[in-house]
């Protein structure tokens, strides 16, 4: 889930990282008092949304007085930034900056270890940088195992040629940006751009944060201090009304789970789960070139009603010719119960289950039970020794016939 | 009416037991049979949600409550 640049920054002033004077607020009309707050210079006016693009967009704005400031908030409150509503403005001095760095911490995937991104070239696209400059950008792996040290930040400042004084004064915001990434489950810690300014110090312009949804529960009081309510959801786009209707389906009924459900533009319905086996499966259906018309993650053994209800859902969506019913092997659902919910949902949809579920392969617990319900209903269905991946191209291969 | 994969039958000789039906009501977890004056009332739109734990069984006099899979 994304953080708005001033919870961002609310993080990292937490954890004594350098930011200039700030204010935020809710209406133009705050923005003379804001300018006047910050000292009456120059004042730089951002609006918070949960999307890159504002200054493309006209949501950054400067301005020299305090008409000028209540002027720009004026301008900026009702502009929508990749479809995404200003939530407030944060007001800050303006400063003199004289080069701009880039750091980011992430999860590299395939080393399977964060990384720390670093660059000397910030404040523009870092993939581009990478790119033209790769002598610029300095990747470094380090582990969530062996306690982290302050080196390893300054590994990663030197390998783009920072030397001196500027190496000892980023080395210790890396650092502290890579204890902040681990201590709080982010998927995300960026600070760009990291600027040095004409009097030497170095200060946070621009901060970004994700934090792993699924941490939401153990940072339940960062949440609450940052003012970040449990009905945020802070995905890249609002919801759509399929996805709420996911979201009821889920809260419904305690047992299992039959939710997450994120919306595309496809043909095939996918009830899917296990493990990570969702994406797994999701990523197969697009490798066979299938057309996915919903991601979902089922699994924890939800109850029949639950998985009837997902699937009435999956086969309302316009466009949604058949389903695709796939789990890693499961131990702890019932192979059984997610049968008679996906056949009993096509049948409350008034449609025919040997028609309409592509493929049945949810190998595990009951299965000898859920195989009998699926070949009474003449679903075809396979067991373990047919991949996810190769289930997920049978399916895909249905909807081309 | 039964449910569309499973019927749960209660012989009619316990079926107007109060204590039975109140045994009933308590031990299925997913709240097939409701304990009423008159006796135990299945809970039809909760049949389908069945988990064979057969829990039921050893409620009643053996063989006086029968767990019926309509997909064998």
């Amino acid at each position: 889930m994304r953080f708005y640049e001033y919870e961002a920054k609310a993080l990292f002033r937490r954890h004594g990282l350098p930011l200039g004077k700030s204010q935020l607020i809710e209406g133009p009309e705050q923005a003379r008092t804001a300018f006047s707050a910050l000292g009456g210079g120059p004042v730089v006016l951002k609006s918070q949304v949960l999307s890159g693009g504002r200054m493309k967009a006209g949501a950054v704005r400067f301005a020299d007085d305090a008409a000028a400031a209540e002027a720009a908030a004026a301008a900026i409150f009702p502009i929508r930034v990749n479809d995404q509503a200003c939530r407030s403005i944060l007001v800050e001095e303006k400063t003199q900056v004289e080069k701009e760095y880039f750091v980011a911490i992430t999860w590299d995937g395939r080393a399977k270890r964060p990384v720390c991104v670093f660059s000397d070239m910030g404040g523009i696209d870092i993939e581009e940088v990478a790119l033209s400059h790769p002598e610029h950008v300095s990747k470094t792996h380090f582990s969530t195992i062996v306690p982290l040290m302050p080196h390893v930040a300054k590994q990663a400042v030197a390998a783009t040629g920072v030397t001196g004084s500027d190496l000892n004064k980023l080395a210790p915001i890396v650092f502290e940006l890579m204890k902040i990434f681990l201590a709080y489950d982010l998927t995300l810690a960026e600070i760009n751009p990291l600027a040095k300014l004409a009097d030497g110090r170095f200060i946070v312009l621009d901060g970004h944060i994700d934090l792993e949804a699924e941490a939401r529960g153990q940072h339940k009081k960062l949440l609450a201090d940052l003012g970040i309510g449990d009905d945020e959801t802070r995905q890249a786009r609002p919801p759509t009304a399929f996805e709420l209707a996911g979201v009821r389906v889920n809260s419904a009924d305690h047992r299992g789970v039959a939710g997450n459900v994120v919306e595309f533009d496809g043909n095939l319905g996918l009830v899917i789960g296990a493990g990570g086996g969702s994406l797994t499966l999701f990523d197969a259906v697009r490798k066979h070139g299938g057309q996915p018309a919903n991601y979902c993650e089922i699994g924890g053994n939800p109850s029949m009603s639950k998985a009837k209800e997902l699937t009435k859902l999956i086969l309302s969506k316009p466009g949604v010719e058949k389903i695709a019913v796939m789990m890693n092997v499961v131990s702890n659902t019932r192979v059984d119960i997610v049968a008679r919910g996906v056949i009993k949902g096509c049948l409350e949809a008034g449609k025919d289950p040997a028609e309409t579920i592509a493929i049945f392969r949810i190998p595990g617990a009951w299965e000898e039970e859920g195989f009998k319900i699926l070949k009474k209903y003449g679903v075809d269905f396979c067991d373990r020794s047919v991949s996810m991946y190769d289930a997920a191209g049978r399916a895909v291969a249905k909807l081309r016939k | 009416m039964p449910g569309t994969f499973i019927d749960v039958r209660v012989d009619a000789s316990v079926a107007r037991d109060p204590e039975i039906a109140k045994k009933l009501e308590e031990i299925c977890p997913v709240s097939i049979f409701a304990a009423e004056p008159s006796g135990v009332r299945i809970v039809e739109e909760n049949l389908d949600e069945c988990v064979l734990c057969d829990l039921c069984l050893p409620a009643a006099p053996a063989g006086k409550i029968q767990i019926v899979k309509l997909y064998e």
